[in-house]
């Protein structure tokens, strides 16, 4: 559970399939949008999303850009990198930034540099947590306790792709791509629809209760307590084979196709369920897209918008409060109907 | 919990008298000796610098004990979290005095990085703010840079005020807990300290040292076991208890976990968090809360079987795990086991809407901005922001600080009334089941509504010869649904024990600085209650008056076919409006209501 100098495997995180599959999503689609993560403690939430940033490859920067600028990124970098550093390029980790509850904005956005304004005379932007994440996981633990203005102010960027800071005589824009995931424990105060609806996938996590699933959470624990590396060593062909898939989903995803009768269906399903807005649509479809691609398909089929209908919409269904039966259930039996088994 | 150690099966080691060989160096918490400590305490001490876990919980209040806990503690690697400290006090932030003298920013550490590495105590752990809760739970997990000091945190909490709990986050994550609460020493080496003798009436039979028992083969699947039987959900628990099994065999100088490590570790981990006793010995629990895990086998039935090399071998290491931890299970459990109450996770619903509770002057935070439009000014917050500029702008001629448009930072409070709907329902005889079916209903709406008010709602249902508080004050959707889901109807109609114990939630949610209302729900008519010169109906009359003097606005909704007086006249002793409501619904139950907090 503890961080160690090497990350718990992704593959060796017991059960948990649709949390999983969710980031996984997330990282072959970017714009999805997010991930949601409910659960309760100690299911290996943090631990996931740190093993998959861990387990991504590589991205390529412009060598030294603090805003980890891809070469030909088309949003301007603010120290215009690709001016100063020409044509050299570097590889670095992809970014995991755990957000701590008690940053301030100005650590988030980024502010101006105090020393070097102050011994220079020069007006330097010093990057926050969100140039930090660029192209990488921002991962806020307990979001349901982070300041409102904060949160809204993530929620922004994320969806705009870009954080934009107007203050203290500065005016920068950069590249903040990021796939923010998002925890909460719904007993510890609901979230806000507002904020709900922004993000793509939202996933219910529960503590394993099979004796024997459990059983192996605490070996493999154990195991990697004892021999970090030793235990890593021992998923890497599984880890390999994950990374190996994600490249693939994520070259193959601007061609899978997404026929007309599949936006019917997609469309359909979210009315049928009630879920306002076109973003559920969006979502569903690029989420069905994602997983096509995962399984290495061509076009999206209605097994695919049924095995996402639930992450994609649960989260943005009107609540009925009289009627007890949840999200998920709502959905299910909708999907039941819709799409022929 | 005195005699804890004592009544382990096997024995404990002790700190100070671990046998045979001691061979590894006692890095880098080597904890003073301190004999007259419950052996549960020592060996807490002695595992101290185990990795991963965490810290320890411990229920004391302050006192010799507690004094003699911190006292064994490394001194020098020992820091405690001051009662007002905020988040700037964890993370660091601008040193002002240094800053304004040198003319550039300087940064002072915050507590984490100071103590990273030793030992970090919070006091009142009980009344952490969620977000410092959150803050230290982050920090556990180990995402931030640098080592998290190991957390030692002193639960005060009485036990009864179930708004008083260490965040649930934080308890999770550290490995050991212990209760001091009835923890002795012996009062003349109080009053005498110099002359301490060894392990005095804490330890009453010093276990026969150096008896380790039998190896055990497969102890992470006995921990797991053991947990679920126990009703501990958390699987952190197990896999701490694994941890501390395996540290106190590398204690004893051991390579494989016996059975001393194996009881060990469950009394430290996994007793004290146990929610019901392993079935076969408990009064039968009345109904299973539906978030538990379901039942778990019975520790055997349903082993793995490719795990452990025999079933049985398992069962028994299961059952061993089990028998010590009832030594440290929490004080209350077999009380509320018998009244019927489930344990849920201590206070869980409540951390968040405590930090929101600022009715009475609390901030809700600084941010940069310009005051005006509600917001007022933070000086101090503006004078840091203005700070480090003072060289760097035009020199004021009247030795005043450069304060620009930009170092202005707001204070911000959050202004909304914030409302507790105290829900009373009758749910006795024959039309209890749709009255509490529309009670549900209202609380649900209420909880709807809430996203925007910030409110909250509690229930107390009344029936046969007895009031509980079956959903207390929560904002949350999710566990009003779960907590209500059982509600059970019928029996006789104990106003008057209804309307007390409705008074003592709303009372209690104003002295939180929330602004209480009473909705009542019945047919009018009390027949349980009073005494023999007192009829039920005058008791509850009586109970109703009390409602009246404290002030609580309340709603009375008589939900009766035909209404009679004796709902009016409780009404009016109440002082609260009268609603008859022959054909209740839910949503008339939340119009009365919202009628109420508007009025």
């Amino acid at each position: 559970m503890d961080s160690m100098t090497s990350p718990f495997p992704f593959s060796a995180i017991v059960g948990q399939v649709e949390m999983k599959q969710a980031l996984l999503m997330a990282a072959v689609e970017p714009r999805l949008g997010g991930v949601m993560v409910f659960g309760d403690r100690g299911t290996g939430k943090s631990t996931a999303v740190r093993a998959l940033a861990a387990l991504l490859p590589p991205m390529t920067i412009v060598a030294g850009c603090r805003y980890g600028c891809a070469p030909k990124d088309p949003v301007p970098c603010p120290d215009d990198c690709h001016a100063r550093a020409g044509r050299h390029v570097a590889h670095v980790p992809v970014p995991f930034v755990d957000l701590p509850l008690g940053a301030t904005e100005d650590r988030v956005v980024g502010a101006l540099d105090l020393e070097r304004a102050l011994a220079t005379g020069e007006k330097r932007f010093e990057p926050g947590l969100l140039a930090k994440a660029n192209r990488g996981f921002l991962y806020i633990d307990e979001i349901n306790l982070l300041e409102d203005h904060l949160v809204d102010l993530l929620l922004d960027v994320a969806v705009s792709g870009q954080n934009l800071v107007e203050r203290e005589g500065l005016s920068i824009r950069h590249a903040a791509r990021f796939i923010l995931v998002g925890s909460g424990n719904p007993e510890e105060g609901e979230l806000r629809p507002q904020l709900l609806d922004r993000f793509g996938l939202s996933v219910d996590v529960r503590t394993p209760t099979e004796l024997a699933d459990r059983i192996e959470i605490v070996k493999r624990c154990d195991r990697f307590d004892r021999d970090p590396d030793g235990f890593a060593a021992t998923y890497a062909e599984e880890e390999a084979a994950t990374v190996a898939s994600i490249a693939a989903a994520r070259r193959k995803l601007p061609k899978v196709d997404v026929g007309d009768a599949m936006l019917e269906l997609g469309s359909r399903l979210c009315q049928a369920v009630g879920a306002d807005g076109l973003r559920g649509e969006l979502t569903l479809l690029r989420a069905a897209r994602a997983t096509a691609a995962l399984a290495g398909k061509k076009a999206v089929t209605p097994a695919h918008i049924a095995a996402v209908a639930a992450p994609a919409l649960r989260h943005r269904l009107r609540r009925n409060v009289l009627d007890d039966t949840g999200s998920t259930v709502r959905i299910a039996r909708a999907v039941a109907e819709l799409v022929p088994a | 919990m005195t005699k804890a150690g004592a009544a382990l099966s096997s024995p404990l080691p002790l700190a100070g008298e671990v046998g045979g060989g001691k061979p590894q160096t006692r890095t880098p918490f080597e904890a003073t000796h301190s004999p007259n400590l419950p052996a549960l305490a020592q060996l807490a001490l002695a595992l101290l610098d185990t990795p991963g876990i965490g810290g320890i919980l411990i229920r004391a209040r302050p006192g010799p004990v507690r004094d003699a806990f911190t006292a064994a503690l490394p001194a020098a690697k020992t820091r405690r979290l001051p009662a007002n400290a905020d988040a700037e006090a964890l993370d660091g932030g601008l040193d002002l005095t240094a800053t304004l003298a040198a003319g550039r920013p300087i940064h002072r550490p915050g507590l984490l990085v100071e103590a990273s590495g030793g030992i970090l105590i919070v006091p009142m752990a009980e009344r952490l703010a969620a977000a410092l809760a959150a803050r230290l739970a982050t920090a556990l997990d180990g995402a931030l840079d640098g080592d998290c000091p190991l957390l030692i945190l002193f639960d005060e909490s009485s036990g009864d005020d179930p708004d008083e709990a260490v965040s649930p986050a934080i308890a999770d994550r550290l490995a050991i807990h212990l209760d001091l609460t009835d923890a002795r020493l012996p009062l003349a080496d109080l009053l005498n300290p110099a002359s301490i003798p060894l392990a005095a009436e804490a330890n009453p039979a010093s276990p026969t040292p150096n008896d380790p028992g039998p190896i055990i083969p497969d102890p992470a699947t006995a921990f797991t076991a053991a947990a679920a039987a126990l009703g501990i959900a958390s699987i952190r628990a197990p896999i701490q208890a694994l941890r501390i099994a395996h540290a106190n065999a590398s204690l004893s100088g051991r390579t494989a976990i016996t059975a001393a490590d194996l009881e060990a570790a469950a009394a430290l981990v996994l007793g004290p968090r146990a929610t019901q006793l392993p079935p076969g010995d408990a009064p039968p629990p009345p109904e299973e809360s539906p978030d538990q895990p379901p039942e778990p086998p019975p520790p055997g039935d349903d082993q793995p079987e490719s795990e452990a090399d025999s079933p049985d071998q398992t069962r028994d290491d299961s059952d061993r795990v089990i028998e010590a931890a009832r030594t440290a299970l929490p004080p209350g459990l077999l009380d509320a086991l018998a009244a019927g109450a489930s344990r849920t996770a201590a206070g869980g619903g409540r951390s968040g809407a405590k930090l929101r509770s600022l009715s009475s002057g609390r901030p809700a935070g600084v941010r940069a901005g310009a005051p005006g439009r509600g917001a007022r000014l933070a000086l101090i917050e503006t004078i840091k922001a203005a700070a480090p500029w003072q060289k760097a702008r035009p020199h004021r001629n009247d030795g005043r600080l450069s304060i620009r448009h930009d170092d202005l930072r707001i204070r911000r409070f959050v202004a909304r009334a914030e409302a507790t709907t105290v829900f009373a329902v009758d749910a006795s005889g024959s039309a209890a089941m749709a009255r509490l079916a529309e009670a549900k209903g209202a609380v649900e709406l209420l909880l709807a509504q809430a996203y925007v008010k910030r409110a909250e709602v509690a229930l107390v249902a009344f029936r046969g010869d007895s009031a509980t508080l079956t959903l207390p004050p929560t904002r949350s959707l999710a566990r009003a649904k779960r907590e209500l889901a059982a509600l059970a109807g019928g029996g006789g109609t104990p106003m008057a024990a209804g309307l007390d114990l409705t008074r003592r939630v709303a009372e209690a949610e104003r002295a939180r600085g929330r602004t209480p209302l009473i909705v009542v729900l019945t047919d009018g008519r009390a027949n349980v209650g009073g005494t023999d010169a007192l009829s039920p109906q005058a008791a509850a009359l009586a109970s109703a008056r009390a409602i009246g003097t404290s002030g609580i606005a309340s709603v009375f909704i008589d939900c009766s076919a035909r209404a009679r007086p004796d709902g009016a006249a409780l009404a009016a002793a109440m002082n609260a409006r009268f609603v008859a409501l022959p054909r209740l619904d839910a949503s008339a139950v939340v119009a009365a209501v919202n009628l109420l907090g508007t009025r």
